[in-house]
């Protein structure tokens, strides 16, 4: 697969708040901004990806986009695996394309966390999270399962809140430097470490937000993506790594699957860590981010928060970290939520990220995780189509 | 969906899943073992999930354990949850590692490998769910 796929259209809609409008509307939107970025009519594209969203739950979300739309597509499939479905569907859709099930895919996912669920409705969702008979009925909240993994890496490797709160504080300092997200106000270490107890040792700035939004991109093959465009993001290589469902059943709380899906995803593309210009991590909170820094090579295990410590994931340091502002500063639209880091990913190896671009970006890695660190995929972007 | 929680929510017990909760009831803890491998495994299955045994006795354990990682959840998920309550992972004596809650304890006296023993608590509708306090030792 290394090297056959190409991302040729990318496109969000607007994030944040945005009453009145239904997954269904933003993902239809953000599908034909992509399929226009590609340059390409909708009639040109044959596969089309796309999850379910909490807001407007439907049996087959994917045949109803495609119905929305009146597209007709001969490969139409809805993937489902909570944060981690945008990189499994982008693993899906390229295998598609090698094995010639499809020729152009559109991948688009919207959700409306925000406006589209009532308060009621939203803890509804929270609960039903977590093994029904012996996880749900102890109350663990979402936060909660998350705080359980940075209160353990904390006793076994001395972390502290203000490495986590540094994560935070990264993830802001990017979103400053772009329109489009959602929490632009600079933030500090104080802010975060003062701000209302979520889930011991997960404060409120812990947390990612919870935003309305949608996101699409266009894959193709690399021998049409050189015919359609001049600037085509190559998929190096891509990883999945699937250990439990459940946290209490996780074999470890401090090192994930996260580590199988980047050196699956490392091997293919012939590159490590150390190759990556920059790297989109999956921050629903912010202890996944340290655990996934060490996980995927970035740092050694137990090293996470020293290599917080040191500046590196900042705007400028030597592995920007969530370049657009992450789920805790860009968006957080649910299930969709990883879509916002693969566009950025893609405008950032174009040269075409604005203010915040990564000087002479060459490769990234993107990685998300669904469940409590269950189901992750990493991949391996890059200018250069080897 | 559905209205607000008012109640706790209660587990759907199973066939497979009942012996464990009637032990609850009966203030002790099993769990199940294989037969062929004499593994110890929770959540309780139809099969021994290490190596696909099928004949699977219920045995009861000790109740003690450590404190595998913990939180306090400090907005509950429900009005029936009256934050600030505990969340804990328990590693079990006898290898195995359930989530449950520590009870009986002020915040800030729980720390990750902190001894734990099991108690039971009644959950509202005749279900009794196992708990753990702090041992002292």
């Amino acid at each position: 697969m290394r090297g056959k796929v190409a991302f040729i259209g990318a496109a969000d809609t607007e994030v944040g708040k945005l009453p009145g409008r239904t997954p269904m509307e933003l993902c239809a939107e953000a599908a034909l901004k992509a399929i226009a970025d590609a340059g390409l009519k909708k009639s040109d594209v044959d596969g089309l990806l796309s999850c379910s969203a909490m807001a407007q739950p439907l049996m087959y979300p994917a045949e109803a986009l495609a119905e929305y739309l009146q597209m007709f597509p001969r490969y139409c499939m809805a993937v489902g695996a909570g944060g981690g479905t945008t990189f499994s569907a982008i693993h899906h859709a390229a295998s598609a394309i090698v094995t010639g099930m499809a020729d152009v895919i559109v991948v688009a996912m919207a959700d409306s966390m925000r406006s589209g669920l009532t308060r009621d409705q939203a803890m509804q969702v929270q609960a039903s999270t977590g093994h029904p008979e012996f996880e749900q009925p102890y109350g663990p909240t979402v936060p909660a399962y998350y705080a359980l993994i940075a209160q353990a890496h904390m006793a076994e490797f001395g972390t502290t809140s203000e490495q986590l709160a540094g994560i935070a504080v990264a993830c802001r300092e990017h979103a400053c430097l772009n329109p489009a997200a959602q929490m632009r106000d600079p933030m500090t270490v104080e802010d975060v470490v003062s701000s209302r107890m979520i889930a011991d040792p997960l404060h409120l700035l812990d947390c990612s937000l919870v935003s309305d939004g949608g996101s699409a991109v266009v894959l193709c093959s690399a021998e049409r993506a050189a015919e359609l465009r001049n600037d085509p993001v190559y998929l190096l290589g891509a990883g999945e790594g699937h250990t439990h469902e459940h946290i209490s059943a996780a074999h470890s709380l401090t090192t994930s699957a996260a580590k199988a899906a980047g050196e699956r995803a490392y091997q293919m593309a012939g590159l490590g860590p150390q190759d990556m210009s920059f790297a989109q991590l999956y921050d629903c909170f912010t202890p996944t981010v340290l655990v996934e820094l060490e996980d995927l090579g970035f740092c050694a295990k137990g090293e996470g928060g020293a290599f917080v410590d040191s500046g590196a994931l900042k705007p400028g340091g030597s592995l920007p970290v969530n370049t657009h502002g992450g789920l805790l500063s860009h968006s957080h639209p649910g299930n969709p939520g990883s879509m916002f880091a693969l566009t950025e990913s893609i405008w950032q190896l174009r040269h075409a990220a604005g203010e915040r671009q990564v000087a002479n970006a060459q490769h990234g890695l993107v990685h998300a995780q669904g469940g409590i660190m269950s189901s992750h995929t990493a991949l391996v972007l890059s200018r250069d189509g080897g | 969906m559905s209205e607000p929680q008012m109640n706790k929510l209660l587990p759907p017990e199973t066939e497979v899943s009942r012996p464990f909760w009637d032990a609850c009831k009966q203030g002790e803890l099993q769990l199940q073992q294989c037969q062929s491998c004499d593994r110890l495994q929770f959540y309780p299955r139809t099969i021994c999930s290490h190596c696909g045994g099928r004949e699977l006795l219920w045995r009861p354990v000790s109740g003690r354990g450590k404190l595998a990682s913990y939180t306090i959840v400090q907005r509950g998920i429900s009005r029936a949850y009256e934050a600030p309550y505990y969340v804990v992972l328990v590693d079990l004596e006898e290898g195995v590692r359930m989530m449950s809650s520590l009870v009986e304890c002020e915040p800030g006296a729980a720390e990750v490998g902190a001894k734990v023993e099991v108690l039971f608590q009644d959950w509202g509708e005749g279900h009794v769910l196992p708990v753990f306090r702090l041992r002292d030792e």
